[in-house]
C-alpha cells in the first residue's frame, strides 16, 4: 500500500468554516428558535454574602406573560451541591475541601450574581420585568472579599471552613534549604497577580427542548465541553444517555469561560424545560457575564530564588495564596498550573512550592486561557531579572545559562502536573528559540546603540525578553468517527467543541491527506453528542493534539478498509493501489479506477453473504489517549515606549518565536498566537476586575473593564521552530494558550527598563500595570 | 405592563417589512428575532463591542442602541445582504477568508458592516486609518492583525476594481 500524501498537513489551507460565518448563516445558540420557545431570566443575589430569610414570588406569578417561577424549594432531589468536575491530583498530604455550588441558592448566597430564582415567560423582556416582582429578604453576612485577609483564621467564613481553606498543596523536589545555604545570592520578593476575565464576545447561553412524547431532551449550549455536559445532565436528571442530545453549535469564543462548571444556568434551563414540557432559552447578557461566569484572578506569591555567582539557579521556593472564589467545581487546575509553571524552561535542582487556595465571596475561579500559568511564568521571569541585576549579568545571559539543554529530553521535573502525571517535558530545543527571538527583535543593537540614542533624545524606551514553556495536549483521551459516504464525501465527527480554533479545517486536512480527497470534501462535526458522544472537551491547548491524533488514527483505519476492499474489487494486492482525487487506482493500470463513494456502496451490500467479522461501510472509530501531555515552548520580546506624562505604554515592536511541534496549519497557528498575545496585553496592561470591600464588582461593563482594541495590539512578528512531540504520532503540540502566557513578565521587564530600573527606578512586581498604577510606582511605589 | 404597540415599516436588505412591536423593543432584537435575520450578533447590549453593527441609511449603527420604532421609514443593511444574491461573496468577505481575518466569527458581521461603510468613505485607507476605524469593534480571538490585513486587501481589491 502506498503511503498517504502530505498535500494539506502543514499547509496554510483556507478555512472550510468561513463561508457560513462570513455571511451570517452560521448557527449560534441564540439563533435557535422554536414556535413554542419560552424565555428564562435569573434573579441574582445583590449581596456577596447573605442569608436568605424568605423568597416571595406571589406577585411574580401574576405578571404578564409569566409561565413559571422556580426557587430552590421547587427543585426536590435535583437541589444538591453539583458534582466535582475536576478532582484534586493524588499529591501526598494534599488538603481539599470540596464545596460546589447548587442549581439555585437556598439558604445562603456567596457571591454577587449567584442565582436565587428563575422566571420563565413568553419573551425575555417579560421575564426580566417579572424578576423585579420577586421579593427576597436577605440578612447580610460579613464578607470575605480580599484574598489575603480572607485567609486569616478569624476571617468571615464563606463556608464552614476556618481560614477559608479550599486546599493546601505542597510539592517539593531536591533540598531547597541546602541550595539556599550554598547560594551566593538569595532574592526574595512578593508578587501580586490580578487576573481578569475571558470575555468572549458571545456570552454564555443555552436552549433546552423537552419532547414529552419521546421523553427526550435536546440541548444547544455555548459550551467548550458538550460531551461532559451530556454526561452530567444524564446523571443529574436521571436520564439515560440515549435520552439526551447536547449540541455545541458555532460558539463565539470560550477561552475557558465556557467549560463545564455545572453552572446553575446549564442545569436549571434543561431541568425547567422538562418540568414545563417545553423549549426554553436563556442567553446571558453582558452584565450577567461579569458576575455569573467564571473568573481567573488573584494570586499572591512570596517567592525566593537561590543562585550562584555565575547566575545558575540552585533552587526556588514559592509560597502562594490562590483566590478560589466561592466554590471549587474545577478543583485545583489553576493553582497546580501556577505551581508547575514556576519551573519554566530552566534547570531547577531544588524546588519547594506550597499554596493555599482560599474561598472568597466572589465568582468561581476556573481556567481562562493560560489557566494559572501566567502567574508562575511571571514569578520565575521576574526573579531571574532581579537576580541578573544583582549579579551584574545581562538578563538574557542569565536565561541562556539556565535553559534546559537540548540533550536533556525527555526532561522530568519531579513534581506532579494537573493531568495527574509527572510534569515531564517531552521534547524541546530552547536556546535556538531565545537566540532567534533576540535576532529578530535586535536585542544587542537596541541595548548597545538605539536605546542610548533614544534616551538622549528624551524618549523613555525599554526592551523585555522572556521564555516560557506550556504543558499542552493532556489526556485523558479524545475520539473520532470517520466515514466515507456514497457521495464520496468524508465525514469526521469528534466530541470536542469548537470556539474558533479552525477544527473544521485542521481535522479535514488530516483526513484529506489520508483518504485522498480535497480538504473541502471533508465535513467535520464537532460537539454533537448524537454524532460522537465520547471525549473530554476543548481546553488546555489539547483539541488539535488529542482529537487531531484520534482523527488521524480513525482515518488510517478507514484508509486500510478502502484499500482492502479495492484490492478485492480489482483482485490485486493492496500494495499496488493508491488513493488520489477521491478514487483508488492500481499502480500498473492507471485507467482502472473506482471512487471511494462507489467503494462505500460496495461496503454496505443489500444482498448476499458477507464474511464473518465484516463491518459494514467505510467507517472507523478510534480513540487517542496520550500517556502524558506534550510541552510547547517559546520566547517573547517587546520594545516599549512609555510616555512619562501620562504613563501610557506604546508597544513599538513585538516578537514571538515558538515551538508547537509540527503545525497542522501555520496560518491557524499564527492566528492563535496573535489572539493570545492580544489577551496577554490586556492582562498585563489594564484588565482588572475591581471589587469593593463588600464584594461588589465596580467595573461590570465593557466601557469600564477594557479589553484591547485594534489601537492597542501591535503587529506581532512570528517565527516557528519545530521540535516534534514524542507523545503522539503526528508530532503536534498545543498552541491555543501559548500567546497569552508570557506577555506580562515581558511587559513588566520592558516597562521597568524604560523607566530606568538600572538608574534606581522601581521594581515592578505586580500585574496589571495600568497607567495609574505605573505612575504610583514611578512616584515611589505604594503597594 | 404592556405599552401601546407601534408599527414599524423598514426596508432591510432591499426587502420591505412591516411589524407591530412594543416601543421598547431593541432594534437588534427586532432584526434577529422578529425578522429572523440572526446574522447580526449581540455581544454587550450597551453599545461597546460593535458586534451588532448594521447600516441604517448606509451609516454604521449599533443595533442594540436603537429601538425598533426608530428604524421606521429607514433602510437597513445587515450581513445577510452583503454577499451577492447568487452567493458570490463581497470582496470584504473574500479578503477576510483569504487573510484568516476571523476565528470564532461572532464579531465578524459587525466588523464587516462597519468596514463596508468605512471603505465606501475611504477608498484608499491607510493601515492607521483602518486600525482607527476598527477600534469601535471588539474582537477577542484574532488580535486584529489579520483583520487589518484583510481590510487592506479588500481596500486594494475594491479600489483596484473601481
Amino acid at each position: 500500500m502506498t503511503a498517504a500524501t502530505n498535500r494539506y498537513f502543514g499547509s496554510p489551507v483556507l478555512r472550510n468554516e468561513d463561508a457560513p460565518l462570513l455571511t451570517g448563516a452560521a448557527m449560534f445558540v441564540d439563533d435557535i428558535d422554536f414556535s413554542d420557545m419560552l424565555h428564562v431570566a435569573f434573579l441574582r443575589s445583590p449581596h456577596a454574602h447573605a442569608r436568605i430569610e424568605k423568597i416571595d414570588t406571589t406577585a411574580t406569578q401574576k405578571c404578564d406573560g409569566v409561565v413559571a417561577v422556580f426557587t430552590a424549594d421547587d427543585l426536590g432531589a435535583f437541589w444538591a451541591p453539583s458534582p466535582l468536575v475536576v478532582p484534586p491530583p493524588p499529591i501526598e498530604d494534599l488538603v481539599f475541601n470540596q464545596r460546589t455550588q447548587t442549581p439555585l441558592a437556598r439558604d445562603v448566597v456567596r457571591y454577587v450574581g449567584e442565582p436565587v430564582a428563575l422566571v420563565v415567560a413568553e419573551n425575555r423582556y417579560l421575564a426580566e420585568d417579572a424578576l423585579d416582582r420577586i421579593v427576597v429578604d436577605y440578612d447580610p453576612l460579613p464578607v470575605a472579599a480580599e484574598l489575603e485577609p480572607s485567609a486569616q483564621v478569624d476571617a468571615p467564613m464563606v463556608h464552614d471552613v476556618r481560614g477559608n481553606v479550599a486546599a493546601e498543596v505542597r510539592q517539593v523536589k531536591g533540598d531547597y534549604n541546602l541550595a539556599k545555604n550554598n547560594a551566593d545570592v538569595v532574592i526574595a520578593r512578593r508578587f501580586l497577580y490580578e487576573h481578569g476575565l475571558a470575555q468572549p464576545i458571545e456570552t454564555r447561553g443555552i436552549v433546552a427542548r423537552w419532547d414529552t412524547k419521546a421523553e427526550h431532551l435536546s440541548v444547544w449550549a455555548a459550551t467548550q465541553t458538550p460531551t461532559s455536559l451530556h454526561g452530567g445532565l444524564a446523571q443529574l436528571m436521571g436520564l439515560g444517555s440515549h435520552q439526551i442530545r447536547v449540541v455545541a453549535p458555532f460558539v463565539g469564543g470560550g477561552f475557558g469561560s465556557k467549560l463545564l462548571m455545572y453552572y446553575p444556568e446549564e442545569l436549571m434551563v434543561p431541568w425547567a424545560a422538562r418540568e414545563l414540557g417545553s423549549s426554553l432559552k436563556w442567553i446571558e447578557d453582558r452584565s450577567e457575564h461579569f458576575v455569573a461566569t467564571s473568573q481567573e484572578r488573584g494570586q499572591i506569591h512570596d517567592a525566593e530564588i537561590a543562585v550562584s555567582q555565575d547566575g545558575k539557579i540552585l533552587g526556588l521556593k514559592d509560597v502562594f495564596l490562590h483566590d478560589n472564589g466561592a466554590y471549587n467545581p474545577y478543583g485545583l487546575t489553576v493553582p497546580i498550573n501556577s505551581q508547575c509553571a514556576v519551573l519554566g524552561p530552566y534547570v531547577v535542582p531544588a524546588y519547594d512550592s506550597s499554596f493555599k487556595a482560599i474561598f472568597t465571596n466572589k465568582p468561581i475561579v476556573a481556567p481562562f486561557r493560560g489557566a494559572g500559568r501566567q502567574h508562575g511564568v511571571f514569578v520565575i521571569e521576574r526573579l531571574l531579572d532581579i537576580a541578573a541585576r544583582q549579579l551584574g549579568i545581562d538578563r538574557v545571559e542569565i536565561r541562556r545559562r539556565n535553559l534546559i539543554p537540548s540533550d536533556a529530553f525527555p526532561y522530568k521535573n519531579g513534581i506532579m502536573f494537573q493531568d495527574f502525571t509527572e510534569l515531564q517535558y517531552d521534547s524541546g530545543n530552547y536556546l535556538p528559540i531565545l537566540e532567534r527571538t533576540l535576532e529578530i527583535i535586535g536585542y544587542e543593537s537596541f541595548v548597545r546603540d538605539e536605546q542610548p540614542i533614544l534616551r538622549a533624545e528624551g524618549k523613555c524606551v525599554g526592551i523585555g525578553v522572556v521564555c516560557y514553556v506550556e504543558g499542552t495536549g493532556i489526556g485523558p483521551y479524545e475520539g473520532a468517527k470517520v466515514q466515507v459516504d456514497p457521495s464520496g464525501r468524508v465525514h469526521v465527527a469528534t466530541g470536542i467543541g469548537t470556539q474558533g480554533q479552525s477544527h473544521f479545517t485542521s481535522f479535514a486536512q488530516i483526513a484529506a491527506d489520508l483518504l485522498g480527497v480535497a480538504v473541502d470534501e471533508v465535513d467535520v462535526t464537532t460537539g454533537d453528542t448524537d454524532q460522537f458522544g465520547w471525549g473530554a472537551g476543548t481546553f488546555a491547548s489539547r483539541g488539535a493534539v488529542v482529537a487531531g491524533n484520534a482523527v488521524h488514527e480513525a482515518c488510517s483505519a478507514v484508509r486500510e478498509k478502502i484499500l482492502n476492499l479495492a484490492a478485492e474489487h480489482f483482485e490485486c494486492s493492496s500494495q499496488q493501489l493508491s488513493i488520489e482525487n477521491g478514487a483508488v487506482q492500481t499502480l500498473d493500470r492507471p485507467d482502472q479506477s473506482i471512487t471511494i463513494g462507489e467503494l462505500a456502496v460496495l461496503a454496505n451490500p443489500m444482498r448476499g453473504a458477507v464474511k464473518p467479522g465484516t463491518e459494514p461501510g467505510l467507517q472507523a472509530t478510534r480513540y487517542f489517549g496520550p500517556e502524558a501531555g506534550t510541552t510547547a515552548s517559546g520566547a517573547h520580546a517587546m520594545i516599549v515606549e512609555v510616555d512619562r506624562e501620562t504613563m501610557m505604554v506604546k508597544i513599538l515592536k513585538y516578537v514571538v518565536v515558538h515551538d508547537c511541534g509540527t503545525p497542522i496549519n501555520p496560518m491557524v497557528v499564527e492566528g492563535q498566537i496573535h489572539g493570545g498575545v492580544a489577551q496577554g496585553i490586556g492582562n498585563a496592561f489594564y484588565e482588572k476586575v475591581m471589587y469593593d470591600d463588600a464584594g461588589q464588582i465596580m467595573n461590570a461593563t465593557l466601557a469600564d473593564y477594557l479589553i484591547p482594541t485594534s489601537m492597542d495590539v501591535p503587529v506581532i512578528e512570528l517565527d516557528h521552530i519545530e521540535t516534534p512531540s514524542t507523545m503522539n504520532p503526528l508530532g503536534i503540540k498545543g498552541v491555543g494558550e501559548a500567546g497569552a502566557i508570557p506577555v506580562a513578565p515581558a511587559f513588566a521587564q520592558a516597562v521597568e527598563d524604560a523607566l530606568g530600573i538600572a538608574e534606581g527606578g522601581s521594581e515592578i512586581l505586580e500585574i496589571p500595570l495600568s497607567p495609574n498604577r505605573l505612575w504610583e510606582l514611578a512616584e515611589g511605589g505604594t503597594q | 405592563m404592556l405599552e401601546e404597540l407601534v408599527t414599524v415599516s423598514t426596508v432591510v436588505n432591499g426587502k420591505h417589512y412591516r411589524r407591530i412591536v412594543e416601543p421598547r423593543l431593541l432594534l437588534s432584537d427586532f432584526i434577529r428575532h422578529d425578522l429572523g435575520l440572526t446574522g447580526t450578533h449581540v455581544g454587550c447590549e450597551h453599545g461597546v463591542c460593535g458586534a451588532c453593527t448594521i447600516l441604517v441609511d448606509e451609516k454604521p449603527v449599533r443595533a442594540c442602541l436603537m429601538f425598533a420604532p426608530q428604524a421606521d421609514g429607514h433602510a437597513i443593511e445587515t450581513i445577510e445582504g452583503l454577499a451577492e444574491e447568487n452567493g458570490e461573496l463581497h470582496p470584504l468577505q473574500e479578503a477576510f477568508r483569504d487573510k484568516h481575518g476571523l476565528q470564532c466569527g461572532f464579531c465578524t458581521p459587525g466588523i464587516l458592516m462597519t468596514m463596508k461603510a468605512f471603505i465606501a468613505q475611504h477608498p484608499a485607507a491607510t493601515e492607521g486609518e483602518i486600525r482607527e476605524a476598527l477600534s469601535g469593534n471588539l474582537c477577542r480571538c484574532t488580535g486584529y492583525q489579520n483583520i487589518v490585513e484583510a481590510v487592506k486587501l479588500a481596500v486594494s481589491r475594491i479600489g483596484g476594481s473601481s
